[in-house]
C-alpha cells in the first residue's frame, strides 16, 4: 500500500495544471481517490463527516452483485450444455469458463464506453470523475440476455450515460436508473435481441469451450412460458423444477435468474446499510398483494393464475427489487415514501406482466415509472408532514 | 428594388432559419415535427406545405390588417389559414395521393400549428405584405429545415432507407446490423430535437442563459 502511495505522490505533479499529462488530470484524480481516501474531503460548509463516501458505497454494491454475476456466468455455460445435450460430458468449471468468456466482453464494452464518456465529460467540465458508473457499468451487462450483440450494448450504454445521466448533471443527479435506461433502450430500439425465444441461451462454441446447439434451436424464458399458459420449460425442453428456479438454472437475463445469489447480495446490501430494507420489503409486499388480487379476479388469464411465489422467483423481480429499486439516487428519500415507492414498483410490475400480453416482464418499466414518480411521492410526504404540524400548532394555541 | 431587400426584410427572411428558428428556439410546431418525420418524403412535403401556407396567409392578413377589427382578428386569421390549408390538402390529394395518405390528419392540423398563428399575430399584423411574405418564407423554411434533418436521421437509422431507397448495404445486415426501432417512435424525435437545440446553444453564446 505504501509503495503505491509513494508512487502516486511521485507521478502526481505530471497531472497538475501545466504538467505534461494535465489532459489526463481527471483520470489520475479518479484513480487516486478510488484507491485512497482523499485528504481534502470537503472544502467548505460541511459539518458532518462520515467514514463512508460514495466510492465506498459503490464498492459495496459491486461486491453484493458478485454472487449473482458468478452464478449468471455458470448458468450461461449450463444452459448451453443443456441446449446442446452435452450436460454429461461438460464439467462445472468448463461451464463457468464458457460463461466467463461470453460475459467478459460485455463487461469490458460496458465499462469502456461508459467510463470513456465519463472521463471526457469530466475533462471538459474540469470536474472530478464521478464514480457512479462503477455500479451501472456492471449492472448493464447483467440485465441483458446472453445473445445481446456487443455493438448494441455499446450504443445502449452510450445513450443511457449521456441522456439519463450526464444531461442531468452526472452521478447523483439522474432521475431514472441508468442501467435500466440502457435496457429500456435496447428493449424499444432492438426488440429482437432482448425478447423472443432465440437470445436467452448461447448456442455457439467459443474458443473450444461450450458446444453448438442444434440448428434453429429456440428457448423462451420462464415468464414467456407462463404467459403462454403452458408448463415452464427449461433449455432442454423439460419442465423446470422449483429447485432450478431458486438456484437460477434457467434461461433469462444473465444476472437475474438466481434467487439465492440475489438473496446473498441483498444481505450484503442490508448489512452494510447501503440499501433500504423498507424499499426492498415493500416491493415484495406490492408484488404479492397484486398477484393475489389478480389470482381471484382474473380466472381466465394464465399469468394471473400462476401462484404468487412464481411471480417473485421468475424473471427480474428479485433482481429489480434488490439492486434497482433500492438505488438511493432514484428512489424515494422520505422514510414513508419508501414504502409507497416500493409497493408501487411491486404492484406495477405484476400489473404489466398480467395485463399486457406484449410484455412478459414488467419489472423494468415498473421501476422506471416509479423512478419518475418518486420526487412527487417525497413532495406529498413532506407536505402532509408540514400540514400535520401546522394543524397541531393551531390546536395548541 | 433596393427597398425590396432592405436590411429589415433580409432579417425577416434569414433569422428564422437559424438564429430564431421556430422549432429549436421558439419551440413551436413540435407536435407535427414529431409526427411526420419518420420518413423523409412526408417531412419534405409537410415542410413545403407549411412554408406555402405561412407565406400566403402572412401576405393576405398583412394586406387586410388595417381593416380587421381588433376583437375578431383571431377568427379572421383562422378563416384565412383554414381556407389555405384546405386548398393545399386538396392539391396534395390530387397530385401526391400516397404522401397525403401518409401525412393523414397532419395536413389538416396545420391550422393549429403555432408557427402560423404566431407569425400572423407577431409579424403580419404590423408589417407590409412584402416583408410579411419574406417572414413567412423564412419561418416556413426554418421549420422545414429542422423537419428534414430529423427525418433524415430517423429514416436512415430507423428504416435503413432515404426517400424509401435502401442505403444500408445488405452485407451490413448480414453482419448483424439491425435497424433501430426506437428511431421510428415519437420519443426519439424528442431526443433528436433536444440534440439539435443542444448543439445550437453550445455554438451560439448569445442563446445561453446565465
Amino acid at each position: 500500500m505504501k509503495i503505491l502511495r509513494n508512487y502516486l505522490n511521485k507521478i502526481k505533479p505530471n497531472f497538475e495544471e501545466g504538467g505534461k499529462l494535465s489532459a489526463f488530470r481527471s483520470v489520475f484524480d479518479g484513480m487516486e481517490t478510488f484507491l485512497f481516501v482523499p485528504n481534502d474531503t470537503s472544502k467548505n460548509g460541511v459539518n458532518i463527516h462520515d467514514a463512508i463516501d460514495s466510492k465506498r458505497i459503490m464498492s459495496f454494491v459491486v461486491i453484493a452483485l458478485l454472487p449473482a454475476l458468478l452464478v449468471g456466468m455458470y448458468n450461461i455455460g449450463y444452459q448451453n450444455a443443456l441446449a446442446a445435450g452435452t450436460l454429461e460430458t461438460t464439467t462445472g468449471l468448463q461451464m463457468f469458463l464458457y460463461g466467463l468468456l461470453l460475459m467478459l466482453p460485455k463487461i469490458v464494452v460496458s465499462y469502456g464506453v461508459g467510463l470513456g464518456i465519463e472521463f471526457i465529460v469530466a475533462q471538459l467540465k474540469k470536474e472530478e470523475i464521478h464514480e457512479g458508473f462503477l455500479v451501472s457499468g456492471l449492472l448493464i451487462p447483467m440485465v441483458v440476455p446472453v445473445g445481446c450483440p456487443l455493438w448494441v450494448l455499446a450504443i445502449a450504454t452510450a445513450f443511457s450515460v449521456i441522456f439519463a445521466k450526464e444531461v442531468f448533471g452526472g452521478t447523483g443527479m439522474n432521475i431514472v436508473n441508468v442501467a435500466l435506461i440502457a435496457r429500456a433502450f435496447i428493449f424499444f430500439a432492438y426488440p429482437s435481441v432482448i425478447s423472443g425465444d432465440s437470445v436467452w441461451v448461447a448456442t455457439e462454441p467459443v474458443l473450444g469451450l461450450g458446444a453448438a446447439a442444434p440448428d434453429g434451436y429456440t428457448c423462451a424464458t420462464a415468464l414467456q412460458h407462463v404467459a403462454n399458459g403452458g408448463e415452464v420449460l427449461g433449455a432442454a425442453g423439460t419442465a423446470l423444477s422449483p429447485c432450478d428456479m431458486m438456484l437460477g438454472l434457467m434461461p433469462g437475463s444473465i444476472g437475474e435468474t438466481s434467487v439465492i445469489a440475489i438473496a446473498i447480495g441483498a444481505i450484503i446490501l442490508l448489512w452494510s446499510g447501503v440499501a433500504s430494507w423498507k424499499t426492498m420489503f415493500s416491493v415484495f409486499v406490492g408484488g404479492i398483494a397484486m398477484s393475489l388480487l389478480f389470482q381471484y379476479t382474473l380466472p381466465e388469464n394464465p399469468v394471473a393464475q400462476a401462484p404468487f411465489y412464481t411471480h417473485l422467483i421468475l424473471g427480474g423481480f428479485c433482481f429489480g427489487a434488490v439492486f434497482m429499486a433500492t438505488d438511493p439516487v432514484t428512489s424515494a428519500r422520505t422514510e414513508t415514501g419508501k414504502y409507497i415507492y416500493g409497493f408501487g414498483i411491486g404492484a406495477m410490475a405484476i400489473l404489466i406482466r398480467v395485463l399486457n400480453p406484449g410484455y412478459p416482464e414488467g419489472m423494468m418499466l415498473a421501476i422506471l415509472l416509479m423512478n419518475v414518480v418518486a420526487p412527487f411521492i417525497d413532495y406529498c410526504v413532506v407536505q402532509s408532514n408540514v400540514n400535520a404540524r401546522a394543524r397541531r400548532l393551531i390546536k395548541k394555541n | 428594388m433596393a427597398e425590396l431587400f432592405s436590411k429589415k426584410n433580409n432579417e425577416a427572411l434569414v433569422t428564422p432559419l437559424f438564429k430564431n428558428n421556430p422549432v429549436t428556439i421558439q419551440v413551436l410546431g413540435i407536435c407535427s415535427a414529431l409526427a411526420v418525420t419518420s420518413k423523409l418524403a412526408p417531412a419534405v412535403v409537410m415542410g413545403l406545405s407549411v412554408t406555402i401556407i405561412v407565406a400566403m396567409s402572412n401576405v393576405i392578413i398583412s394586406l387586410i390588417r388595417k381593416t380587421i377589427p381588433n376583437r375578431i382578428r383571431i377568427i379572421i386569421q383562422l378563416v384565412v389559414v383554414a381556407a389555405l390549408v384546405t386548398m393545399v390538402s386538396e392539391v396534395l390529394k390530387a397530385f401526391a395521393y400516397d404522401v397525403s395518405v401518409q401525412l393523414s390528419v397532419y395536413i389538416g392540423l396545420i391550422i393549429t400549428n403555432c408557427i402560423l398563428m404566431g407569425r400572423l399575430e407577431a409579424f403580419a399584423m404590423q408589417n407590409g405584405p412584402w416583408a410579411s411574405f419574406l417572414d413567412g418564407i423564412g419561418n416556413g423554411l426554418g421549420y422545414a429545415f429542422i423537419l428534414v434533418i430529423l427525418a433524415f436521421v430517423r429514416e436512415l437509422f430507423g428504416s435503413g432507407t432515404l426517400f424509401d431507397i435502401p442505403v444500408i448495404p445488405d452485407w451490413a445486415y448480414q453482419a448483424g446490423y439491425i435497424n433501430n426501432g426506437l428511431m421510428l417512435m415519437a420519443p426519439m424525435a424528442f431526443f433528436l430535437i433536444a440534440c439539435i437545440i443542444w448543439v445550437q446553444r453550445a455554438k451560439d453564446k448569445s442563446l445561453q442563459e446565465e
